[in-house]
């Protein structure tokens, strides 16, 4: 990130800010950015530092909101690790997972290099703008009106799937989608990969573009098949945003709540919950604010170590690659 | 539906931007080819298919409905719907508390945005790394875990039920994207107009608001409407913090009615249709921008 050189023709006397793009004109020297911080800072402070520390020692003490929190050590702790429901939780988070970053990563790689490879050059580039932003639509919407859009579809009753199941004569598959374990998570999972396909798709097509058309060429006289230049050259050139995407998708995949707020509320049973719903539910109807405190950090701290995780296996990518060349 | 996408067939000229020239060859079109572009075709239908699904039944009576259910197009247009659902809800009120809520965020954490990467892209003040890592951890960070706290707070200072908080709320979140996204754009301002300006008298606050805000303009643009629709989209601390109907916005408001006794089918379908209307009215306006940047927030 540190681009300028230093100038050597600046002025000795203020080597502190030797570094700064702007030459020392303003009061105070360097101090004087300091001063654009503060209004940052303190709004950094009120929402988000104290609130997510106050967070944390909220997850030592019982407390229903009322009367003083009162500090009860680890018993939070203890009680979350043999929660059933609370594993179950986070079962479900994989789900989403698989929902949210397996399917659309995967598909959306697929998709997009034959938008862009095929469809673009060989039928042109327009119908696959067209397609794509078909693809990106349900990408738009708040994610609560897009659970509504296709919980209408599978209402039990005289719902469109239940219908059409029925029109090509499967009658037999009709079924309470949402409103059956067996179903309910795997519906959620449907929402969310319609709501999140169009995402890979569209950052990869753009990536794609830095690929040099003379190396698929050369590649192609070398006797490479498609599946071979997709693998060993659209891959290895697009990597820094599949993990982009892959990370940004796995954070909101363990965030989720609209959808579930939305059309099932956690249920039939706990097919469907997720941590953020159970701890919004301990919160604001159990009034448990500590054990709801406990789960919500428990998931902060998981996404903090995916995401340094991650961070960390893109920076090793990144020095194997350079490596190589 | 189908007619656009055999339409959109022959406009397709062979020699649109985006393809690269190449050798005749690639030009011949196989049967594998056809057959890929008809199951690009297949996905695309199957995508946008919920919301023909939705825009057919908004429009239809619930008899209608449930005697030629969910495939057919209505008889003939049925408006109440629509009018019970948008009364019930006072829909004008909760899109302006939406607009409202949207674009104060918008501006706001523009605004800090501009400050904090002042600071950090031109200023270069020590540490600048640790700070946009720090900032980071708001947009990182489950909302769930700042918000009994938050709750709390705002209700000491009562500013519980109340648009402002939210506004608060999301100011700080969106502007930690905006940080660090413009703090790598302003890194790379070019020192020669800033040394200029700066030979000329101009203050640090003179040059931030005459020479680096108008130059940075269209990255302020793109980040402006990606925080207005972000914002447009929360569902969570809306939900928690606007309880009473007057202050609820669109998604919240639509999504709390779900299960009501006065949601039947064709009323439930009215609601997804006015939730997405909205949305898909801004993606028509900023389709380009909205590639542009979303592109470039995944590549900086």
């Amino acid at each position: 990130m540190v681009t300028a050189p230093v100038v050597a023709r600046r002025k000795a006397r203020a080597p502190s800010d030797a570094n700064a793009l702007l030459p020392n004109s303003g009061k105070g020297g360097r101090a004087g950015f300091w001063l654009y911080l503060i209004p940052g800072f303190v709004l950094f402070t009120v929402v988000i530092l104290v609130p997510l520390i106050w967070n944390i020692l909220l997850s030592f003490t019982k407390w229903r909101g009322i009367k003083p929190p009162e500090f009860i050590g680890l018993d939070n702790w203890v009680e979350l690790f043999q929660d059933e429901k609370f594993w179950t939780s986070f079962i479900n988070s994989v789900a989403m997972i698989v929902a949210m970053v397996i399917v659309p990563t995967l598909l959306g790689l697929f998709l997009a290099a034959m938008l862009f490879d095929l469809i673009g050059k060989k039928f042109g580039g327009r119908l696959a703008s067209f397609l794509r932003a078909t693809y990106y639509l349900p990408q738009i919407l708040p994610v609560a009106v897009a659970a509504i859009v296709i919980g209408w579809i599978l209402r039990p009753e005289n719902g469109a799937l239940n219908t059409i199941l029925e029109g090509v004569g499967l009658g037999d598959l009709q079924h309470n989608w949402l409103g059956s374990p067996d179903t309910a998570l795997l519906s959620i999972m449907f929402v969310m990969v319609w709501v999140q396909l169009g995402y890979p798709i569209v950052i990869f097509m753009a990536a794609l573009q830095r690929v040099d058309p003379e190396l698929y060429e050369a590649a192609e006289l070398d006797g490479a098949n498609w599946m071979q230049r997709f693998r060993w050259i659209t891959i290895s050139i697009i990597r820094p945003e599949v993990f982009v995407v892959t990370l940004t998708c796995t954070i909101a995949a363990l965030k989720v709540f609209g959808p579930i707020y939305t059309l099932t509320r956690g249920g039939p049973g706990t097919s469907t919950i997720v941590p953020s719903y159970y701890s919004y539910s301990e919160f604001f109807q159990s009034q448990q604010v500590g054990y709801g405190a406990t789960i919500a950090t428990a998931l902060t701290v998981v996404v903090v170590i995916l995401t340094i995780a991650f961070i960390k296996a893109q920076n090793r990518a990144e020095a194997a690659e350079g490596g190589r060349s | 539906m189908s007619a656009t996408t055999t339409t959109a067939t022959p406009l397709a000229a062979p020699d649109r931007p985006v393809a690269p020239k190449t050798s005749g060859s690639h030009n011949r079109k196989t049967i594998g080819d056809w057959a890929i572009l008809a199951g690009a075709i297949v996905l695309g239908l199957l995508i946008f298919a919920p919301f023909v699904l939705i825009l057919m039944n908004s429009f239809k009576s619930p008899a209608d409905y449930a005697t030629s259910g969910p495939l057919s197009l209505p008889t003939q247009l049925y408006f109440d719907g629509i009018q019970a659902f948008w009364e019930r809800v006072e829909f004008p009120e909760k899109l302006w508390n939406s607009v409202f809520i949207s674009g104060m965020v918008a501006i706001l954490a523009v605004l800090i945005s501009v400050f904090n990467a002042f600071a950090i892209g031109i200023g270069r003040v020590k540490g600048r790394t640790w700070i946009i890592i720090l900032f980071l951890l708001a947009n990182m960070i489950p909302q769930e875990s700042l918000l009994y706290p938050l709750y709390y707070m705002f209700k000491q200072v009562g500013l519980y039920d109340n648009v402002w908080a939210v506004i608060i709320i999301f100011t700080v979140i969106q502007s930690a994207f905006g940080t660090y996204l413009l703090s790598s754009v302003y890194g790379t301002f070019p020192k020669e107009i800033l040394e200029a300006a700066s030979l000329d008298g101009a203050s640090r606050w003179q040059i931030l608001w005459r020479v680096i805000v108008p130059i940075s303009r269209p990255t302020l643009s793109v980040l402006v409407i990606f925080f207005f629709i972000w914002t447009w989209n929360e569902f969570l601390i809306p939900l928690t913090f606007l309880v009473s109907n007057a202050n609820q916005t669109v998604p919240v408001a639509i999504a709390t009615l779900q299960g009501d006794r006065l949601m039947d089918v064709t009323t439930t379908s009215a609601s997804a249709l006015l939730g997405l209307i909205p949305t898909l009215v801004f993606f028509l306006i900023f389709q380009r921008t909205l590639t542009r940047g979303i592109t470039a927030g995944a590549v900086k």
